[in-house]
């Protein structure tokens, strides 16, 4: 790691005073110079890394190119079109919005509510947060390890409860093409709780106390207050949390990986998944980055529309 | 406020509750370390064992001969503690740049920084695992530390610190005559410590629990994470449940130590970063 710690400025050698303008002049070139050397160090890695990639990754998709073709070759939308006609591709865009559309409401209701539960004052809340916060920090693979054990469908402690409620025939779980996704589902709520927890906790918190006691005063009750302020004043962090949730669910990968592995059969394949059985295991270099295209206009296009949907909410 | 026996009635359903959510989300760490210490053929009993009947305490010696855990801990500190170290220095040196200094094409720059937080990596992975395969990276260390230590998430959570320290502290050193980068070094790091600390703490934390990254780069075992290391586990001997859950443990303790202690630093980190973006 190289970190210039002198200035990136040569010592100027004045001989005459010079003209204001070119004094001027010095001086931006100079500003220039200082503020560039500070963000370098972080900038080339962030070019080569990040900008870079994303830019050849955009015109890979127009191309064809596998380790065993030396030159990449432009295709133009034929990688598009052979996605199209990829039945696996549309059964993992079908389990990824599958995924989306049950992890971000559960996990934001689950997370509101625990954030509801701590946001009071009463002695040892701070070990109860960090309780609901600690699926966070656990790894994935733990996480998928542990809740593939609680599912088993035979002997496993949920369908012994589910047994023991009286229901007589509990769903497979992991094993089962039905029930693979909701299992993972509900692991995948389990770990992300407590971080959409602690950001509303945050925005619970911006809200005037004044606000309860009025409305106390004023005879509303508890459903009320909820209602009328609790909810419009998380408003921003909500659409903060949203958009957070969002882009985090349609890029699930590990979480699949280690517990189903997109099976049984291709019951739970999702997109990332696919990239990389397509581009690093298969080599299909083109025809992977076409998914990733897909898969980037799903998160971008999703934003901007929350945006827009923001933005109209506002103008009410 | 007044204890009339109602309030005290509803403080203790409300305690009663917290209790009884709060178990129900421990259940699976429960289950975790109380497998852990059976042996495998108990781990799956009708009804479910919450408690061993006999403690298998041998689990927790014998997995440092059944996988090379040992080497796996080693290598996953090693990543998590330089990609930190690095990406807190190359992050909070760069959000000084964009926060403290005026430059033409600061803010362009900024928001191509901003851009691609919301990009998946998914999105650019190929591309970046080929000029990685050019530079002859692939199956090193150096791919991953490259990798994550140069991230926007750290410049943009240092940016959101620094622009709560007023300017006028800043323009008062530049008039007693320290220049920028000393500014920096004295100034802005003594200063910043809280937000180095989440910073910190949060890349250690993804960066030790990262899968998928070590996943696509890492082919020879001794270069393997404690995730890998767990995952190839559990592929292996998928009947050894005791054992697994011994691993899973042992992977997750020293993260939940990392977070334990420095559990404040690390939920304002999410907190600041989170609520302004």
């Amino acid at each position: 790691m190289v970190i210039s710690t002198e200035p990136a400025v040569p010592a100027m050698r004045t001989r005459r005073p010079p003209a204001p303008a070119t004094r001027a002049r010095r001086r931006t070139l100079r500003s220039i110079l200082t503020g560039w050397s500070f963000i370098l160090p972080n900038f080339l890695g962030f070019a080569l890394l990040t900008l870079v990639p994303m830019v050849f990754g955009l015109a890979l998709s127009f191309m064809d190119w596998s380790p065993w073709t030396d030159e990449p070759e432009w295709v133009g939308l034929e990688n598009f079109e052979r996605m199209f006609r990829n039945s696996t591709f549309w059964i993992a865009l079908g389990n990824t919005v599958y995924y989306a559309v049950g992890h971000i409401p559960l996990t934001m209701a689950v997370a509101l509510g625990l954030a509801l539960l701590l946001n009071r004052s009463l002695a040892g809340l701070g070990f109860f947060r960090t309780a609901f916060f600690l699926p966070y920090v656990t790894s994935l693979v733990a996480v998928a390890v542990v809740w593939n054990m609680l599912f088993n469908p035979t002997s496993g402690p949920i369908n012994q409860f589910l047994l023991a409620l009286g229901v007589d025939d509990p769903p497979g779980w992991t094993s089962s093409t039905a029930w693979a996704m909701p299992a993972v589902i509900v692991a995948s709520v389990w770990r992300d709780m407590g971080y959409y927890m602690v950001l509303f906790l945050a925005g619970l918190q911006t809200i005037p106390t004044e606000l309860y006691e009025a409305a106390k005063v004023d005879g509303a009750n508890a459903w009320q207050r909820f209602w009328n302020i609790t909810l419009p004043g998380l408003r921003p962090t909500t659409f903060f949390v949203l958009i957070m949730c969002t882009v985090a669910s349609f890029k699930i990968f590990d979480l699949i990986v280690v517990m189903t592995d997109g099976g049984p059969g291709r019951a739970t394949i999702v997109l990332s998944q696919l990239i990389y059985l397509q581009g690093i295991q298969e080599g299909r270099f083109g025809f992977a980055s076409a998914i990733s295209l897909v898969l980037f206009v799903l998160v971008a296009g999703f934003t901007v529309l929350q945006f827009q949907l923001q933005r109209r909410r506002e103008a009410r | 406020m007044t204890t009339t026996p109602a309030t005290r009635g509803r403080k203790i359903a409300y305690a009663l509750l917290l209790t009884v959510v709060c178990l129900l989300v421990l259940v699976p760490f429960v289950w975790m370390i109380s497998s852990s210490l059976k042996h495998d053929n108990q781990v799956f009993t009708v009804p479910t064992q919450w408690v061993p009947r006999e403690f298998v305490w041998s689990n927790y010696a014998d997995i440092w001969t059944r996988i090379p855990m040992l080497s796996y801990l080693r290598n996953s500190a090693f990543l998590a503690i330089t990609i930190s170290l690095l990406q807190v220095l190359t992050g909070s040196f760069a959000a000084y740049g964009f926060a403290k200094l005026r430059f033409p094409g600061r803010d362009w720059l900024f928001l191509a920084y901003l851009a691609t937080i919301a990009v998946p990596w998914q999105a650019y992975m190929i591309p970046q695992y080929l000029i990685m395969e050019k530079l002859g990276l692939v199956n090193t260390h150096l791919s991953i530390i490259l990798l994550q230590a140069f991230g926007a998430f750290g410049v943009f959570l240092m940016r959101q610190y620094y622009q709560s320290i007023p300017d006028e502290l800043i323009e008062a050193a530049r008039i007693d005559g320290l220049n920028e980068y000393r500014i920096w070094a004295r100034i802005m790091l003594p200063l910043s410590r809280p937000a180095i600390a989440s910073l910190g703490l949060l890349t250690f934390v993804t960066t030790w629990n990262d899968y998928m990254g070590p996943f696509i780069y890492f082919t020879s075992n001794e270069l393997w994470t404690v995730q890998l290391g767990l995952r190839s586990f559990v592929g292996q001997f998928d009947a050894a449940y005791a054992m697994i859950m011994t691993g899973s443990v042992i992977s997750v303790l020293p993260v939940v130590l990392v977070f334990l202690l420095g559990q404040r630093q690390f939920i304002q980190g999410i907190a600041t970063s989170g609520l302004k973006g």
